[in-house]
């Protein structure tokens, strides 16, 4: 393999990560306020398609984007009712997050567009080009034949749309938010002894609320991003399990912001990989099944679950509904 | 304190429930520029109109039976099963491996050798995760999950690189020998002079799934272990003053629960395709859980959360076969359904519970 292979891969894991990531924080904020949330996927789907859907009529990405958020926000504000408002089991509302946006966005897609459940393909403002740094090469020939330090320049870190650089930015903002204001050490403590925060006067409902809005806002980046920068347009099911890779990853980083961009590059390698069967076999001399690298996150997570690679202990109030005391 | 009358309890707060869910389906419909009531009377005609549209959703409903079962099972230990999905698939396997590599002389010992085989292979997903919850404290929803991803690329692992036959193209097994063939509702029904649609693929494992809904409700409701489940699923800390194992308990509630899930395969894999294709669950899993939620966790109630989403299923195939409403419909009112009778039950049952506390005080 030569230098140029490896930077390709990592430029592709790049583009793969970032879905993840963002996710991974969106849940990072729900779950650290003591809401687990398995619906991530759906509001990326949904978040998605309204993301496409609305580039495509009006022309412009950036409302398209408005559109995604606000799609993934509505389908939090349902998660916050159940969860938060009416007590009900998180993790039932989150499976029926996850089919409604499965079901629903076909069904739109097929009444506004008529191209069976996809998005008519996007193009120009309607999507988020690639950003080229200045001095940066853009065709492959001129790259390859660069030196190993303009390769990495051109091809790793210039070329990405702008959601690449924002998602990049929001890991040391959740840290920040998380552990350098008092609304996120409040966040915090939400997740791990909600009567403690309610007996200092500080609303409960209040922040999971504002905690499960913040993930319907990332989550609505993240779907977006699916749908108008990684891919151009919407087709069904384009999520393909990147919100469950996502909460892997964020067991896998025991709720933590940079652990999560590790953890979400480390997915994002193995998914690039899985595209690049020929690269493995060259490098370690022998075939590595797809399906296997495929499932290697998820193995990954019920082995890190399980608690044989160090423990990950999940917020202590999470998944419980918060009644006060009379 | 039992604020509403039983009766309250089990009918009244499903049926509003349902009722919102389908309200709120009828508006989707509406939304997308078509008539709810048209929609309703075309998905009745083609699900129960004729005995080919009730092949079809008896067919479905089998499937619904056995993962609804295996979610209420698990339910009744407050467990959440979300693998029914991923047991189906390996359920799915271990019938094919029955009926590709045993050569059984008769359909009724290649049954009976199929649903220990799935059963068996459903089992032992769900037994993966039990143990990681029971033993070492893995959240059962994730693994769950996980093992479901898992199981489809075990299921395309095997389709793709074992057991596809040599040639062929498309990731299937080769089509089961004619000894196993199942006989259909029309084969059951003749000799006693009903005449049943051929064509439909409802087969003998509906009175497998019906047969199994009876020995569930005896499991859970007759017996020592079930009300060890029982207790355990209402208050942990009083079973195991109680002296109930938690270990066992997981572990018990969550084999039955992946048995049941692969026992499905029995309908769609050795009933249906007789060949085991990727993708033969096709979301049943996950319906289960739509079923037990509306089915109260009760055998009973499963059975009629069932045959309704049977009718939901085979009626929304015959809706995007006539009309331009895509099969995703169904999929939104199992959202539905689950949202309002799972997640949102509160939102139905206090202010019941405030209009029978009223009611009450008036009574005195």
């Amino acid at each position: 393999m030569d230098f140029f292979t490896l930077v390709q891969i990592l430029d592709a894991t790049v583009r793969l990560a970032i879905p993840l990531l963002l996710a991974c924080l969106a849940g990072l904020f729900s779950e650290r306020a003591g809401i687990f949330d398995i619906g991530l996927e759906g509001k990326m789907l949904a978040a998605a398609f309204f993301s496409a859907a609305i580039a495509s009529i009006t022309g412009s990405v950036w409302i398209g984007l408005l559109a995604g958020i606000a799609a993934s926000l509505f389908l939090s504000g349902v998660h916050g009712l159940a969860s938060i408002t009416f007590r009900g089991n998180q993790l039932i509302s989150g499976v029926a997050i996850n089919f409604l946006a499965a079901g629903m966005t076909v069904l739109i897609a097929q009444s506004w567009f008529s191209q069976g459940g996809r998005t008519p393909s996007l193009s120009g403002a309607e999507r988020f080009n690639p950003i080229d740094f200045p001095g940066a090469l853009t065709t492959t020939n001129e790259v390859k034949a660069a030196s190993p330090l303009m390769q990495v320049y051109s091809e790793l870190l210039s070329g990405h749309s702008l959601l690449v650089y924002v998602a990049l930015l929001t890991v040391p903002m959740t840290w920040w938010l998380l552990y350098r204001t008092r609304f996120g050490l409040r966040l915090r403590a939400v997740g791990e002894n909600p009567a403690a925060v309610d007996t200092a006067g500080v609303s409960v409902v209040g922040l999971r609320y504002a905690a499960v809005g913040i993930c319907g806002i990332l989550c609505g980046i993240a779907g977006a991003y699916l749908s108008t920068a990684l891919q151009a347009g919407f087709v069904k099911d384009m999520s393909a399990g990147r919100g469950f890779i996502a909460l892997a990853a964020l067991i896998f980083a025991k709720w933590r912001p940079w652990h999560a961009l590790y953890a979400t590059f480390l997915f994002g390698l193995f998914q690039a990989l899985e595209l690049r069967p020929d690269v493995i076999e060259a490098v370690i001399g022998m075939k590595v099944q797809g399906q296997f690298l495929g499932a290697l996150p998820y193995i990954m997570t019920v082995v890190i679950l399980a608690g044989f690679v160090g423990k990950a202990i999940p917020p202590r109030a999470g998944g419980e509904p918060y009644v006060k005391e009379r | 304190m039992d604020v509403m009358p039983k009766w309250a309890e089990v009918v009244l707060v499903p049926l509003i429930s349902l009722l919102l869910a389908a309200i709120l389906s009828g508006l989707v419909i509406l939304a997308i520029g078509e008539d709810p009531i048209a929609a309703l009377k075309l998905m009745i005609d083609g699900a129960l109109g004729s005995t080919y549209g009730w092949g079809y959703t008896l067919y479905y409903a089998t499937n619904f039976m056995f993962t609804g079962l295996a979610v209420s099972v698990a339910f009744h230990a407050r467990l959440f099963n979300i693998g029914g999905e991923g047991q189906a698939m390996l359920g799915g396997l271990g019938v094919a491996l029955a009926c590709l590599f045993i050569p059984w002389p008769h359909w009724s010992l290649g049954l009976l050798g199929a649903i220990v085989l799935a059963g068996a292979f459903g089992a032992v997903w769900a037994a993966v995760p039990a143990y990681l919850q029971a033993k070492r404290g893995s959240h059962i929803v994730i693994t769950t999950i996980m093992f479901n991803f898992i199981a489809a690329a075990v299921l395309n692992y095997m389709l793709v690189n074992v057991l596809r036959p040599k040639g062929a193209m498309d990731p299937a097994t080769a089509r089961f020998p004619e000894a196993v063939h199942l006989p259909s509702l029309h084969d059951i029904l003749a000799p006693i002079g009903i005449s049943f649609s051929k064509a439909a693929p409802a087969n003998v494992s509906l009175l497998v799934a019906i047969i199994a809904c009876v020995l569930v409700w005896l499991l859970i409701w007759r017996t020592k272990l079930g009300y060890e489940i029982r207790a355990y699923g209402h208050s942990e800390s009083a079973a195991k003053y109680a002296g109930i194992s938690p270990v066992k308990i997981t572990m018990i509630a969550m084999i039955i629960s992946g048995a049941l899930a692969g026992m499905m395969a029995i309908n769609n894999v050795m009933g249906e395709a007789e060949r085991l294709v990727l993708n033969a669950t096709e979301g049943a899993g996950f319906i289960g859980i739509a079923v037990a939620l509306m089915g109260r966790s009760h055998p009973l109630g499963v059975f009629i959360a069932a045959i309704l989403f049977g009718f939901l299923y085979q009626g929304g195939a015959e809706l995007a076969l006539w009309t331009s409403i895509p099969r995703e419909l169904i999929v939104v009112i199992q959202a539905l359904v689950i949202l309002f009778t799972g997640a949102l039950d509160n939102m139905v049952r206090m202010p019941l519970e405030r209009i029978f506390l009223a009611l009450r005080k008036e009574g005195n």
